[in-house]
C-alpha cells in the first residue's frame, strides 16, 4: 500500500507542477500549488506508516501553514486585481527586461 | 669590453665648468615660469605687468649667457697658459648602467670643445643683447628668452658632452629649440609649418646618428671620446667596412643638422623665425653641430678615406648648388640662408679633406660674419617694418626690390655689413679670406699628395670650390648693392621713417664687425705670414689655432699623412700657397668691383614686374624645384601609403573587429533577455528545471 | 478489498488533479480540486490516519477551497472567462520536464522495494500506539508535549496571516 501511495503522490505532484507551468490564471496557478502540497502530504502520511507518528504530525502543520499561505496569497491576488483589473499572468509581466 | 675612463684630471685647473651649462638652464627655467605666469588663464595682465616682466627677462636672459661666457673665458685663459692642455672629463652621475654598456652624464672640456663653447656663449650673448631691442614689442618676450636660453643650454650639452649619447641629447634638444623658435609666431600657419619641416627633416639625420652610435658600440664596446681616442686606431682597419659605415651614418646626421644636400630644404624655410634666431641657430651654432660631430670623430674619418671623400663631395656640391640659388633670390633673409648652406658646404669640404683645423677655423669666422650679416639684415628689416607700418603699406619689408639706397639712412649698419660681405667674399685682410683660402688650399694639397686616394676627384672639388668662391663674391655684392646703394625704391613717405638701428642693436654689430675684420688673424700659416699676405711679418698674425687644436686632432692628421704621403706644395694648377692666396683675393676684389659697376648701370626690377628671365634664371629663382620634387616623389607617396593603411587596415580591419566583438556582446545580452519574460509561469518553469537538474545530480 | 478501494480513490484523485489543470472554467477547476482532496482523504483513512482524513475534509476541502471560491466570486471570474491554458511550446516543454521528474522519481521508487519496508522500524509500534492511546490521542500527545512550541507558533502564524490578509485586501480609499 505504501509504495502505491507513494507512486500516487509522485503523479499528483507532477500534475500539479504541470499546472503551474501551463495555466495563465493566477488563482488556478495557486490552486495547483495546493495540489502539490496535497501530494506531499500524502507522501508523508504514507511513509509515517513505517517511520513513526511524526509524519502525521508534520502533515498537521503543513495543512495549517497552507491555510495561512492561502489566505495571504489570495489577498495579494485581490490587491493585484484591484490595480490591474486582471489576474491573467500574461498581463502582469512588468518585471521583464 | 672597454669601460669608459671617468674623471680624467687635466694639467690645468678648471673653474666650475658645470656652471657653464647650468646658467642657461636656470635662465630657461626662470624665463619659462615667468612666461607661464604672465599668461596664466583667467588673468588680465596690465601693460605695467608686461613691461615689468620684460625688464626681468632682459636681465635674466642675456645675464645667464654672460655668466656662461665669463666662466668659459676663465677656463679658457687657464687652459691658454698651459703648453698642451689636456682634456677635463668630469662625470656628474651615471646615466645608463648595464653590465656591458655604461654611459656617464659627464662633460669633457678640451681645446676643441672650448673653441665651440666660446663661440656659442660669446656670439650667443651678443645676439641676446640684440634681441632685447629687436623683440621689445613682442608679447611673448619672456617665452622668447626662455627658448633662447634653452637652446644655448642644449647646444652647450652638445659640445661639452663626453660621449656620443650625451651629444645626442644636445643634438635632439637643439632640434627641439629650433622648432620652437622657428615657429615662435605660431599663430601664422606658414611659420608653424616651417618649424615642423625643420624638425622632421632633422629627424632623418638623427636616425643616422643613432645607427652610427650603435655600430660604434658594436665595434668598440664603448661610445665615449676618451675610449675612442685610445683604441680607435687599434680596433679599426684603414678603409675597412666598419669605419666606413659608422662615418657614413654620422655623415647622414651632419647632413640633416647642417643642411647639406639632400636635407637642406628646412633652412630656407626656417627664415620664418625671428631674425636673431636665424643668426644664432641657423648661422652660428646649431648648423655647425654637424661639423663638430665630424671633427670629434676625426679619427674615424681619417681611417675611412672613402667616407671623407664623400663628405668633401657633398660639401662642395652643396656649396656650389646653394651659391647658384642665392644669385637669384630677392628676399634678404633667403639670400643669407642659402649663403649659410653654401658656407657650411665649405666647412664640410674642409673636414672632408682632413683639414680639421681649417674646418673649425671657417666655422668660427663664419659665425662672426654670418651673425653680423643676419643681425644687420635684422636691423634693416626692423627699420623697414617700422617705416612701412607707419605709412600703412602692405609691401614686404624683406624684399630687396623694395629697398635701395638705404646707405643714407643707416650708414653705420651699411659699413658694418660691408665688412661682413668682404669677409665672406674672401677679401684680404678680412677673416673669411684666411679661412676659406686655407680650405681651398688643403683641398688642392690633398689632390696633389703623394698617394692621394682620389686625385682626380679632389681636383674637381678644388675647381668647384674656387668657382663657388667667385659666385659668393658676386651674390653677396649684389645683395649689398640692392639693399644699400642705388636709387631708393621704398614706398612714398617712408624715407623719413627709416632710421638707423638703436644703440642696443648696433653694439653687437660693432663687436662682430671687429671680429670679422681681425678674427682671421689667429690662424695664418707661417708661409703666408712671411709673405705679402701677412704683411711681411709686421701684422700681428699668429698660427695659434693650429697648435691649440693639436691635442684633439693630431692623431687623425698623423693617420692621414701615413696613408696619403706628404701633401702637395703646389695647387693642381701650379703655383704655391702664397701665389694662390694672392690670386684668390684679387679675383674676389675684381668680382666685387665689377658687380658694383654693372649693377649701377642697370635698373633693379620692382616687385611684380613681368620678368623676361631666361630658363636658368627661372630655375635658380625657384631653387631648382627641389621642394616640389621632394613633395611629388617622397611626400605624396608616403601620404598615400598612410592613407591606405588608415582606410584599409585601421578602419577596415581593426575597427571592424572591435565593433564585431561589441556586437557579439550585444547578441549574448539579447539572448539572455529572452528569459526575462516577467511572467510567473516562465519562472516556475525554470524552477522546475532546476529541480530536475538537482534530482539528476543526486540520483545519478 | 483495501486494494480495490485504494484503486478507486487513486483514480478519483488523479482524475481530479487532471481536471484542475485542464478545466477551462475556474470554478470547474476548483470543484475538481475538491474531488481530488476528498479522495486523498479517503486514502488517508486506508492508511490508518483517520484524524488527518477528517482534518483534510474539514480544513482543506471545506475551508480553504471555499476561500478560493469566495475569491473567484469576488473577482467575478466565474463567467465570461477566456481560455487561459497555454498552448504549444509551453505545454511541450512542461510535459518534458515534469515527465522527466516523474520518471526519475518513479524509477527510484521501483528500485528497491524491500529497503522501504526494512527502513520501517516502528510499523508495529504505530499500530500498538493507536491501540493504546486511541486515534486522536496518538497525534495529540506528541503535539502537546514535545511539539508544543511549534503548535503555539502555528497559532501566531495564523494570527499574522489574518492581519496580513486584512491589510492587503483592504479597500483603499
Amino acid at each position: 500500500m505504501v509504495t502505491e501511495a507513494l507512486f500516487l503522490s509522485v503523479m499528483i505532484f507532477i500534475i500539479g507542477t504541470l499546472g503551474v507551468i501551463i495555466r495563465r490564471n493566477a488563482i488556478i496557478m495557486f490552486l495547483c500549488v495546493e495540489l502539490q502540497l496535497n501530494a506531499v502530504n500524502l507522501a508523508f502520511v504514507a511513509l509515517s506508516r513505517h517511520a513513526g507518528i511524526e509524519g502525521q504530525l508534520f502533515v498537521f502543520f503543513v495543512m495549517t501553514v497552507a491555510a495561512a499561505e492561502a489566505a495571504v496569497g489570495l489577498a495579494i491576488i485581490i490587491s493585484i486585481f484591484r490595480h490591474y483589473e486582471t489576474v491573467i499572468t500574461d498581463n502582469i509581466s512588468f518585471l521583464r527586461w | 669590453m672597454v669601460r669608459s675612463i671617468m674623471d680624467s684630471l687635466p694639467n690645468w685647473e678648471p673653474f666650475y665648468p658645470g656652471l657653464v651649462i647650468m646658467a642657461p638652464f636656470l635662465g630657461f627655467m626662470f624665463n619659462g615660469m615667468l612666461s607661464l605666469y604672465i599668461n596664466r588663464p583667467g588673468i588680465k595682465t596690465t601693460s605695467q605687468d608686461i613691461s615689468r616682466s620684460k625688464k626681468i627677462s632682459s636681465v635674466i636672459g642675456p645675464g645667464s649667457i654672460l655668466v656662461s661666457f665669463v666662466v668659459v673665458a676663465i677656463n679658457g685663459l687657464r687652459m691658454f697658459v698651459v703648453e698642451h692642455p689636456s682634456a677635463l672629463v668630469k662625470s656628474y652621475w651615471t646615466w645608463i648602467e648595464t653590465s656591458n654598456f655604461v654611459v656617464e652624464a659627464a662633460i669633457q672640456v678640451d681645446s676643441l670643445s672650448l673653441v665651440m663653447m666660446t663661440v656659442i656663449t660669446g656670439v650667443g650673448f651678443l645676439i641676446h643683447i640684440f634681441s632685447m631691442s629687436y623683440m621689445e614689442n613682442e608679447k611673448g618676450y619672456a617665452r622668447y628668452f626662455a627658448y633662447l636660453n634653452l637652446f644655448v643650454f642644449f647646444m652647450l650639452v652638445l659640445v661639452m658632452g663626453s660621449s656620443y649619447p650625451i651629444m645626442f641629447v644636445g643634438w635632439e634638444g637643439v632640434g627641439l629649440c629650433s622648432y620652437l623658435l622657428i615657429g615662435y609666431w605660431f599663430e601664422d600657419e606658414e611659420k608653424a609649418s616651417a618649424g615642423k619641416k625643420a624638425f622632421i627633416v632633422n629627424r632623418i639625420g638623427d636616425l643616422g646618428f643613432l645607427l652610427g652610435i650603435f655600430l660604434l658600440y658594436g665595434a668598440l664596446g664603448a661610445v665615449d671620446y676618451q675610449t675612442l681616442a685610445a683604441s680607435a686606431s687599434k680596433t679599426f682597419v684603414y678603409g675597412g667596412g666598419w669605419v666606413t659605415l659608422i662615418t657614413l651614418f654620422f655623415l647622414l646626421a651632419g647632413v640633416g643638422k647642417s643642411a647639406q644636400i639632400p636635407l637642406f630644404v628646412w633652412l630656407p624655410d626656417a627664415m620664418a623665425g625671428p631674425t636673431p634666431v636665424s643668426a644664432l641657430i641657423h648661422a652660428a651654432t646649431m648648423v655647425t653641430a654637424g661639423i663638430y660631430l665630424i671633427v670629434r670623430s676625426s679619427i674615424l674619418y681619417s681611417l675611412a678615406p672613402l667616407s671623407s671623400a664623400i663628405v668633401a663631395g657633398i660639401g662642395v656640391c652643396t656649396a656650389f648648388f646653394a651659391a647658384t640659388i642665392a644669385c637669384k633670390q630677392y628676399d634678404i633673409k633667403k639670400v643669407l640662408a642659402y649663403s649659410t648652406i653654401s658656407q657650411l658646404g665649405y666647412m664640410f669640404l674642409g673636414v672632408g679633406v682632413g683639414a680639421y683645423t681649417a674646418g673649425v677655423f671657417h666655422l668660427v669666422t663664419h659665425a662672426f660674419f654670418k651673425a653680423l650679416l643676419f643681425l644687420g639684415a635684422g636691423a634693416v628689416i626692423h627699420s623697414m617694418h617700422h617705416a612701412l607700418h607707419k605709412v600703412h603699406s602692405g609691401d614686404d619689408p624683406q624684399d630687396m626690390r623694395n629697398m635701395g639706397g638705404l646707405r643714407k639712412f643707416m650708414p653705420i649698419t651699411c659699413v658694418l655689413m660691408w665688412v661682413a660681405t668682404l669677409a665672406i667674399s674672401g677679401v684680404w685682410p678680412f677673416s673669411g679670406f684666411f679661412s676659406k683660402d686655407e680650405i681651398i688650399w688643403m683641398t688642392g694639397s690633398l689632390a696633389m699628395a703623394e698617394s692621394s686616394p682620389f686625385p682626380l676627384l679632389y681636383k674637381l672639388y678644388w675647381s668647384m670650390a674656387l668657382l663657388t668662391a667667385l659666385l659668393t663674391a658676386f651674390y653677396m655684392t649684389r645683395f649689398m648693392v640692392m639693399t644699400f646703394h642705388g636709387k631708393n625704391r621704398t614706398t612714398e613717405g617712408t624715407q623719413p621713417e627709416i632710421i638707423e638701428a638703436p644703440k642696443l642693436m648696433l653694439l653687437p654689430l660693432m663687436v662682430l664687425g671687429f671680429l670679422s675684420l681681425f678674427g682671421g688673424w689667429i690662424n695664418v700659416t707661417p708661409d703666408l705670414m712671411k709673405s705679402a699676405v701677412g704683411g711681411f711679418g709686421f701684422l700681428p698674425m699668429t698660427d695659434w689655432l693650429h697648435h691649440w687644436l693639436e691635442p684633439v686632432i693630431s692623431e687623425s692628421v698623423a693617420i692621414q699623412l701615413d696613408n696619403v704621403g706628404e701633401l702637395g706644395h703646389q695647387s693642381p694648377a701650379g703655383g704655391g700657397e702664397v701665389s694662390w692666396a694672392l690670386i684668390s683675393t684679387t679675383a674676389a676684389i675684381c668680382i666685387v668691383t665689377t658687380t658694383i659697376y654693372r649693377m649701377s648701370k642697370n635698373e633693379v626690377r620692382s616687385v611684380g614686374s613681368k620678368s623676361n628671365d631666361g630658363k636658368i634664371s627661372q630655375l635658380l629663382y625657384n631653387k631648382w624645384y627641389v621642394d616640389e620634387l621632394y613633395d611629388q616623389w617622397i611626400v605624396r607617396p608616403l601620404w598615400r601609403i598612410s592613407h591606405f593603411c588608415w582606410k584599409k587596415f585601421d578602419q577596415g580591419l581593426i575597427d571592424r573587429a572591435v565593433n564585431f566583438s561589441g556586437r557579439i556582446a550585444k547578441g549574448i545580452g539579447w539572448f539572455g533577455s529572452l528569459f526575462h519574460t516577467g511572467q510567473v509561469n516562465t519562472y516556475a518553469f525554470f524552477l522546475t528545471l532546476g529541480l530536475l537538474a538537482a534530482l539528476i545530480m543526486v540520483m545519478s | 478489498m483495501n486494494e480495490l478501494m485504494f484503486f478507486v480513490f487513486a483514480s478519483m484523485a488523479i482524475g481530479g488533479a487532471l481536471g484542475v489543470v485542464l478545466a477551462p472554467s475556474p470554478v470547474a477547476s476548483l470543484l475538481f480540486m475538491v474531488v481530488s482532496l476528498g479522495s486523498t482523504a479517503g486514502i488517508y483513512v486506508l492508511l490508518e490516519a483517520h484524524f488527518l482524513a477528517a482534518i483534510q475534509i474539514i480544513v482543506y476541502a471545506g475551508a480553504i477551497m471555499v476561500l478560493f471560491l469566495f475569491v473567484i466570486m469576488l473577482l467575478n471570474l466565474g463567467h465570461d472567462y477566456k481560455k487561459d491554458i497555454r498552448g504549444g511550446l509551453a505545454v511541450l516543454l512542461g510535459f518534458i520536464v515534469t515527465g522527466s521528474i516523474g520518471g526519475l522519481l518513479a524509477k527510484q521508487l521501483m528500485v528497491d522495494n524491500d529497503a522501504l519496508i526494512e527502513f520501517s522500524g516502528s510499523s508495529i509500534n504505530v499500530d500498538a500506539e493507536i491501540a493504546e492511546k486511541g486515534i486522536i490521542g496518538v497525534i495529540a500527545e506528541p503535539l502537546f508535549n514535545e511539539y508544543l512550541v511549534a503548535f503555539e507558533f502555528t497559532g501566531v502564524l495564523l494570527f499574522v496571516a489574518i492581519v496580513g490578509a486584512l491589510v492587503l485586501a483592504k479597500k483603499v480609499d
